[in-house]
């Protein structure tokens, strides 16, 4: 039990925090999918009994897809950039993060939304370079929501100019199916995991901008063929960039600051 | 699991047009999942059932229609059936195809009463 608010258990709802004030946290705004919203309507005076269809034909994540076209119209009309970084879990995303904001955060104002199911370890790392961040645990969930980076946004008063990454709950799969709002999407792989991750999971490569290929120190000591991935990764996206780099190394970080700045 | 938030997403747009209506319950619902649309079948019928409780469609029967995957060869335009999006153009042996159909995630209808 939650002792601010008294909210149940924290496992299964989505919580958003700030490092150091973890007993302020705050829910996701608007209603809640676990309340009963149907009740009301019971009461409703013109009850039709005899049963009848209704043509829906809408997309079942409309109502995301509309949330995120507000997130960039807002972003949009602030001139924020926000970016909605993917992978699976382990593949460098929060590194590439650190390294980037201890490069970078002379010339840029950074943001960072986090995304985990448990933990504020990565909004702690993030923390520790001296830029905003929040939180957001999904609990159960696999992948962030329009409608987290909404509550999250309205928290932070992201000022003019300024760069918002985003870090997706690490997995290849669910993530690809949410318009969180980004500008650009992109998705990060690394050499260990093997070379065919294009082909096993080609809804995120489909629908992402940048692939970084990170980890690239380790291409000596792995079977990791470049080509091969490039090759899979454009047959699915013909208009995908691809950025090789190692965090660890240094090595292709001016290219990734260079694509930023681009795109930025 | 993103089947859970897509059920509920379904859900939540049937009570909507079912609302709108003045309709007191939803008998039956009628979506459409296209098979490269990243959703697994299986995992959305099961996430249904949890989704409908404490809903307007709690009592509601569903129908998962499966919509076929069709892709386009980037090399030759060829539009051919697949299930994949890493197939070979069985016209001209290319790789690298376009998605045509097959993407559909889509509530189509509900019956209400």
């Amino acid at each position: 039990m939650c002792d601010t608010c008294g909210c149940g258990s924290e496992d299964e709802e989505v919580i958003l925090r700030k490092p150091g004030k973890e007993g302020e946290h705050f829910h996701l705004e608007g209603e809640d999918h676990l309340h009963h919203h149907g009740e009301d309507l019971g009461q409703s005076h013109h009850h039709h009994h005899e049963a009848r269809e209704i043509v829906v034909e809408q997309n079942v994540l409309s109502r995301n897809d509309l949330l995120a076209e507000r997130n960039r119209g807002y972003f949009e009309a602030r001139g924020v950039t926000a970016f909605n970084l993917v992978s699976s879990p382990g593949a460098g995303k929060t590194s590439l993060l650190e390294q980037t904001i201890r490069d970078l955060k002379e010339e840029k104002k950074f943001f960072v939304i986090e995304g985990d199911q448990q933990t504020m370890h990565d909004a702690e790392r993030i923390d520790a370079t001296g830029v905003p961040v929040i939180q957001i645990n999904t609990g159960n969930g696999c992948h962030l929501d329009a409608r987290m980076i909404h509550t999250a946004v309205k928290e932070m008063d992201i000022p003019e100019g300024a760069v918002l990454m985003i870090e997706n709950v690490g997995n290849l799969v669910c993530p690809s199916l949410f318009d969180l709002g980004e500008h650009k999407r992109v998705v990060v792989i690394s050499v260990p995991e093997g070379d065919d991750k294009p082909v096993k999971y080609p809804t995120m490569f489909r629908s992402s901008h940048l692939c970084i290929i990170n980890k690239t120190d380790l291409l000596p000591y792995v079977d990791f063929d470049l080509e091969k991935v490039r090759e899979y990764a454009r047959q699915v996206n013909p208009e995908i960039e691809i950025l090789e780099l190692s965090v660890k190394t240094g090595e292709g970080m001016d290219r990734w600051y260079q694509w930023l700045r681009e795109n930025s | 699991m993103h089947e859970l938030s897509i059920a509920m997403s379904i859900v939540d747009l049937a009570e909507e047009y079912a609302a709108k209506e003045e309709a007191q319950r939803v008998l039956e619902m009628e979506i459409e999942v296209g098979e490269l649309s990243g959703v697994v079948t299986e995992a959305l019928d099961f996430a249904m059932e949890e989704a409908v409780a404490g809903t307007l469609c709690e009592k509601a029967r569903w129908k998962i229609i499966p919509i076929p995957g069709e892709v386009r060869c980037r090399a030759c335009g060829h539009v051919f059936p697949s299930d994949s999006l890493f197939s070979d153009c069985p016209r001209c042996g290319q790789a690298g195809v376009e998605l045509v159909r097959g993407n559909e995630m889509r509530l189509r209808s509900i019956l209400v009463e």
